[in-house]
């Protein structure tokens, strides 16, 4: 478990970027962290493996202080992905990208190369393991980066934007891979603007605005309460908004995804079509 | 050790009698500091030259920030200090790594005090930078620009370091790890990102200069134009006397390390 108690966390230049986070991240949990750009999501992700240790407050990783530990052996477990691939990209293939971080935690050469394939093939990444991550796509460096991280199988993966520049259906194969990781019980948070994907897949949401914790909650009663929405400067999902338009009708207006929707929708109609035979 | 040197090269926003000056006042400043510290290879001048720079440090409430530079200089100066042992007395390495604390602080101070878009407009002032230009790149503020987005560049960059950093200490990179010359090469997974990103990003700006029309057409006009006043004048008068009191100094006399 990854437990945030009373984080505060002023940088140097005087900026106060977090203030009182509480926050428990446990193995199964799955965790979006929402809000406006500055409002501190990604120094809260910095402090979930020790690159930035709180001004106040305390983060203990599996019960070690991040104060008391290295970066890099708080990196086996907890597995943090950049937003922008272009700040760790540097090897001359694919292979070797991915396989950086295993050699650094000292694994075998062996274990090293089956990682390094295994991931490259769930991440569809396999036919380009012998090119130089340079001549990829800005989505596809941005799953090279994923795979980088993901080879040394952390317990806690956190992913900062992870859906940005990439198209529909590699939207659809993360969600479907941070579905199967958290299954397996791993944590897997992700820092995202994302709305339309946060609210298909119905994570725990955490709202921070200016460096607290406005909300937490299931993503589908917390997008759906349009103050707290506006509060972290998101929009609410397309889905909520047309629920929020149908409860006149006896709708729920906590609807975010497009399958309960389905589901509510199907019901009311065959409600309708046993009124006028 | 990099990152925290960059810091003290970094422009603060205030407005200081220092921050106020005309930025060629400053550059002569400079000048006036680096050319006896290049002349002459002497403990006391150094000292001095030192010295000299500290009420403007002061006055130009930068003197915190230098101090962090400084610090994070020690390595270089202890290299300096070294190397010169080897190629001579301790006196004159003594004196020489003095000499690079003295340029090291003349050029942070002036790039802590200046704000890039008053060098740039400085720069375009000066004739010689227009003919040099329109010479080698075709326009006579090419070189101006050229200078002010290189020196806009260092904080951007700044940043980008700490995140590289940041991401492959994430990897698990120590970089403080292992003998001295696994330490240098721990440093090559920072260094190609680093320089990629800015081979990208010169790239777009590039791109993004031309669809915005630069570099227009001759006699271009500028939103501020830079005044000289009474204090610049002075402490112009005063610079010129220093460097040409230097170099007279320097073929008349000559002045031994200690």
């Amino acid at each position: 478990m990854i437990a945030l108690e009373k984080v505060s966390f002023t940088y140097r230049s005087g900026q106060r970027a977090l203030q009182d986070i509480d926050l428990n991240i446990d193995g199964g949990d799955f965790i979006a962290i929402m809000g406006e750009n500055g409002a501190g999501k990604t120094t809260l992700a910095k402090h979930l493996n020790g690159l930035l240790r709180p001004s106040e407050g305390r983060v203990l990783v599996d019960g070690e202080d991040t104060r008391k530990v290295s970066v890099a052996r708080l990196s086996r477990k907890v597995g943090l992905v950049f937003q922008n691939p272009d700040h760790l990209l540097f090897s001359e293939t694919v292979k070797d990208e991915v396989a950086f971080g295993l050699k650094n935690f000292g694994f075998t050469p062996e274990v090293v190369d089956k990682q390094v394939t295994r991931t490259l093939e769930a991440l569809g990444l396999s036919e380009y393991s012998e090119t130089s991550p340079f001549l990829l796509s800005g989505g596809e460096r941005k799953r090279v980066a994923l795979a980088a991280i993901l080879a040394t199988e952390p317990d806690y993966l956190i992913l900062d934007e992870p859906t940005i520049g990439q198209d529909y259906r590699q939207k659809e194969r993360l969600r479907n891979f941070i579905l199967q990781l958290y299954s397996q019980g791993k944590a897997v948070v992700m820092i995202t603007h994302d709305v339309e994907f946060v609210a298909e897949s119905n994570p725990k949401v955490i709202l921070l605005s200016q460096g607290r914790i406005v909300a937490r909650g299931q993503a589908d009663s917390v997008l759906s309460k349009d103050e707290l929405v506006k509060k972290a400067s998101l929009v609410r999902p397309q889905m909520s908004r047309l629920f929020s338009e149908l409860t006149k009708y006896g709708l729920p207006g906590d609807v975010v995804d497009v399958h309960r929707a389905r589901l509510l929708l199907e019901e009311k109609l065959s409600e309708v079509k046993v009124r006028v035979p | 050790m990099s990152l925290r040197t960059l810091e003290g090269f970094k422009f603060s926003t205030l407005k200081t009698p220092v921050h106020l000056l005309d930025p060629r006042t400053k550059f002569l400043i400079v000048i006036a500091v680096v050319v006896p510290a290049l002349l002459f290879a002497n403990i006391y001048v150094m000292i001095a030259l030192l010295l000299s720079q500290v009420p403007l440090l002061v006055l130009g409430r930068v003197a915190r920030r230098w101090a962090l530079s400084l610090r994070a200089g020690v390595f270089l100066s202890a290299l300096i200090f070294v190397v010169n042992l080897f190629t001579g007395s301790y006196l004159s390495a003594i004196a020489l790594t003095l000499r690079f604390l003295v340029l090291l602080t003349s050029f942070s101070l002036f790039f802590m005090t200046t704000s890039p878009d008053d060098l740039g407009l400085a720069l375009d002032r000066i004739g010689a930078v227009r003919w040099l230009s329109r010479k080698w790149l075709g326009y006579p503020n090419a070189l101006s620009f050229t200078f002010t987005t290189a020196v806009r560049l260092v904080p951007t960059l700044a940043v980008d370091a700490q995140t590289v950093v940041d991401a492959q200490r994430s990897r698990g990179l120590e970089l403080d790890k292992g003998n001295l010359l696994k330490r240098v090469r721990n440093y090559i997974p920072i260094l190609i990102p680093l320089l990629l990103i800015a081979i990208r990003r010169s790239l777009e700006l590039a791109e993004a200069l031309e669809s915005r029309g630069f570099p227009g057409k001759e006699g271009r006009t500028s939103l501020f134009q830079l005044r000289l006043r009474p204090v610049d004048y002075a402490i112009i008068a005063f610079s010129l006397v220093v460097i040409v009191a230097s170099f007279w100094i320097f073929f008349h006399y000559k002045i031994p390390v200690l």
